[in-house]
């Protein structure tokens, strides 16, 4: 084991103001059980999973609530014992309606029949891992909520050499990963271990921003016992930096290609969430029901790191922090960049979720857009090398096939053109609309060429 | 003064691109007599009895393509929605034949939920386009279903039919609607849809929620309370789960039954063009 600088830099890139420091050195704690928990069918990337249950139908913790509905799509189970109010329309953490399963706790918390599943020893069938994963619900827990089951099973003729365990957390204000490299560091080591078993021999490389002095000390002793190709990788900090193409070609220097995956170039980035949640369920048999998230903001009476259970209410985790300061004016699920702002706090936690912020308005930016000036800032700062400001005139203009030259698909949605952008052009929401309108282009066409044939 | 001196180049150059002019010309002239495509000239007369908007009502790119369809495909004359009358007689004037004109239909926005009704829990600071909208969860409108007022509806109307109003909610004014349907194919949410103008009850609502649910987000929204249902025994309004729906193929002769929402959902409003309007 080895702790090195990143060999390489990635295009682009700012320095927000990061304002790590309201829950960098709050311990993590756990939210009492609430009574209420709403659990969104809709968390990971993917088809929505189908309800299992019943309204009325008393569960058990674990009890599984949702089955996935295709290959790219996740379990959901319940985060505590109690009984099914609802199952209904809802507005979600995603800031859209999806189905939420409504479950009144009821205090006890008490498992359901033979959960928590019996233990899987590291020398267990590779498959049967898998499916443990896959059974367990676990979907990237960085933000994507990309199904990790999918991601450890490459097809065949892909290999993957480079496993990168990303610590980066290059949003601003969020901690959770911080405070679980220090906290868990050891249970982080073993979730490293399994995924690299896993995936059969290859390279670990744990890549952390050089913001957080503590968690590089705590991730180096607890690496320590790891043999084999493991290296630590410190990264000047700079958003947006975990971004996993971004992160691939820091510490490799390979390049994703345009429309490709991390695995064309050999390479799997776990989030350390996901990592932690691999162990529970490979070593202790637990399916993914509780997750560690930063709640802050200048608005919130005691910003905290908070272990949450899966479909905890926002509003829960706001009382639970002494409630708002100020008012806040804008309520943002995930970080500022890449949060969602929630156009309801009556939503639950999911998997993905990393943070729940609380600007008071001194901190948002309420703006008026107007037109490009073109002084290519955002192409100065797009990490993807792409151009913005083209790309949103463009999808003003409803261009299809210049969005499309132009590679309005490549977009990270990271936020970064929109952060510099002195005309405030809402330039996240334009690559948004876009990739959405080139999606269903090309579906079209896709359904008018099978017609044809 | 100089002698006129004319070098020779410039006679060859000039007599060669002369020549060369002239011999293009005569070709030129031989195709458009020889391999001139002759147009049926009932095409262009029908085209000039068409409004020439090419609003594609009709199912074509535009008033001539519709022309020729009449010509080449015997499509039907009573097609062209914003003609109406006129154009229909013109065009059967110059046919010679009669045809039975379609019904007219406007465009009609299915929500009542302005500002002043219908709750928004959240300000929505983005593209002022209601697709655009749509696709990141909405404006802000805690009813889902719910007219967002961005106005992408009124930027495609060709004749400016749509008004967004102060309270962010789209009304079409069907004297001046010309039936073309654009805005029907535009709305993210599906609310606008064409009803026979001679029609005069709405519900205005598309919410598939549940009346408790409604209720908490707008004032006017459908309940499904089923007493518009049981007022007209159920000949001419249905339900569709928790809301009531205008079957607009049979005619609901008594207009009290507006009266009988608890919610105001259900209006009273004449589709007919009105004398004198533009």
């Amino acid at each position: 084991m080895k702790t090195r600088i990143a060999p390489y830099r990635c295009a682009g890139g700012l320095h927000p103001v990061y304002h790590k420091s309201l829950t960098a050195g709050a311990a993590v704690t756990a939210l009492p059980l609430p009574s209420i928990f709403a659990i969104s069918l809709a968390q990971h990337l993917g088809a929505p999973a189908r309800p299992l249950v019943k309204k009325n139908e008393t569960v058990g913790r674990g009890q599984p609530l949702a089955e996935p509905a295709g290959f790219i799509s996740a379990w959901i189970h319940a985060p505590t014992s109690g009984k099914i109010k609802a199952i209904d329309e809802q507005w979600t953490a995603t800031g859209r309606r999806a189905t939420v399963i409504t479950l009144e706790s009821d205090g006890e918390d008490r498992w359901a029949d033979g959960y928590p599943l019996p233990p899987l020893p590291a020398d267990a069938d590779r498959k049967q891992q898998i499916d443990r994963v896959a059974a367990a619900g676990i979907a990237g827990m960085g933000g994507a909520g990309f199904p990790t089951h999918v991601k450890l099973s490459p097809p065949p003729g892909k290999t993957i050499d480079t496993l990168i365990i990303n610590g980066a957390e290059c949003e601003p204000y969020l901690t959770a990963d911080h405070r679980v490299m220090i906290e868990d560091a050891d249970r982080l080591r073993q979730g490293i271990d399994r995924i690299r078993r896993l995936l059969g021999t290859c390279a670990v490389r744990i890549a952390i921003e050089d913001n957080k002095p503590d968690a590089i000390k705590a991730m180096e002793q607890a690496l320590q016992s790891l043999d084999g190709d493991v290296e630590l990788i410190v990264l000047p900090s700079a958003y947006p930096q975990g971004a996993e193409k971004q992160l691939i070609y820091s510490v490799t220097g390979r390049e994703v290609p345009s429309g490709g995956l991390p695995m064309d170039v050999g390479a799997l980035v776990e989030n350390v969430g996901t990592a932690i949640a691999v162990t529970d369920a490979l070593d202790s048999g637990w399916p993914l029901t509780e997750r560690v998230m930063t709640a802050t903001g200048s608005a919130l009476t005691q910003p905290a790191n908070l272990r949450v259970r899966i479909g905890t209410l926002f509003e829960t985790i706001i009382e639970h922090c002494g409630g708002a300061r100020i008012p806040p004016v804008k309520v943002i699920c995930g970080g500022p960049m890449m949060g969602t702002a929630l156009p309801s706090i009556a939503a639950g936690v999911c998997k993905t979720t990393s943070g729940l912020l609380l600007m008071p308005a001194d901190a948002v930016h309420l703006f008026e857009s107007t037109p490009c000036i073109g002084c290519g800032r955002c192409v100065m700062y797009c990490p993807m090398r792409l151009m913005p400001c083209t790309l949103s005139e463009a999808g003003e203009a409803e261009d299809d096939e210049l969005l499309e030259a132009f590679r309005v698909l490549d977009c990270i949605e990271c936020g970064s053109c929109a952060y510099v952008c002195p005309a405030h052009r809402p330039m996240v929401q334009h690559m948004k609309n876009s990739k959405a309108r080139i999606a269903l282009m090309r579906r079209k066409r896709e359904t008018s060429r099978q017609r044809e044939s | 003064m100089l002698p006129l001196i004319v070098p020779l180049a410039i006679i060859t150059s000039t007599a060669v691109i002369g020549l060369t002019g002239l011999g293009c010309g005569l070709l030129l002239a031989m195709a458009a007599r020889f391999l001139a495509v002759r147009e049926d000239e009932r095409i262009e007369a029908l085209t000039e009895c068409l409004p020439g908007i090419n609003c594609g009502a009709c199912g074509l790119a535009g008033c001539r393509d519709y022309a020729r369809a009449i010509i080449e495909d015997d499509m039907p004359v009573n097609l062209c929605k914003p003609g109406g009358d006129d154009t229909l007689k013109a065009l059967c004037g110059y046919l010679g034949i009669v045809a039975q004109a379609g019904v007219r239909e406007v465009a009609l926005v299915f929500c009542g939920g302005h500002n002043g009704v219908a709750k928004r829990q959240a300000t929505y600071n983005g593209i002022a386009d209601c697709v655009a909208a749509e696709r990141i969860g909405g404006d802000g409108k805690a009813c889902p279903f719910g007219c967002m007022g961005l106005g992408s509806c009124a930027r495609v109307c060709p004749v400016n039919a749509i008004e967004i109003t102060a309270q962010r909610l789209a009304i079409v004014h069907p004297e001046l609607c010309i039936g073309c349907g654009a805005c029907v194919k535009t709305c993210p949410r599906s609310l606008i849809a064409m009803v026979p103008e001679s029609r005069t009850i709405h519900i205005l609502c598309r919410s598939k929620d549940r009346g408790p649910v409604v209720r908490k987000y707008c004032e006017v929204g459908c309940i499904g309370c089923n007493r518009c249902v049981k007022a007209v025994d159920k000949k001419g309004i249905t339900m569709d789960g928790a809301l009531a729906v205008v079957d607009y193929a049979v005619p609901i002769e008594d207009v009290s039954v507006a009266e009988t929402c608890p919610q105001s959902t259900i209006v009273v409003r004449d589709g007919r063009r009105t004398e004198g309007a533009s």
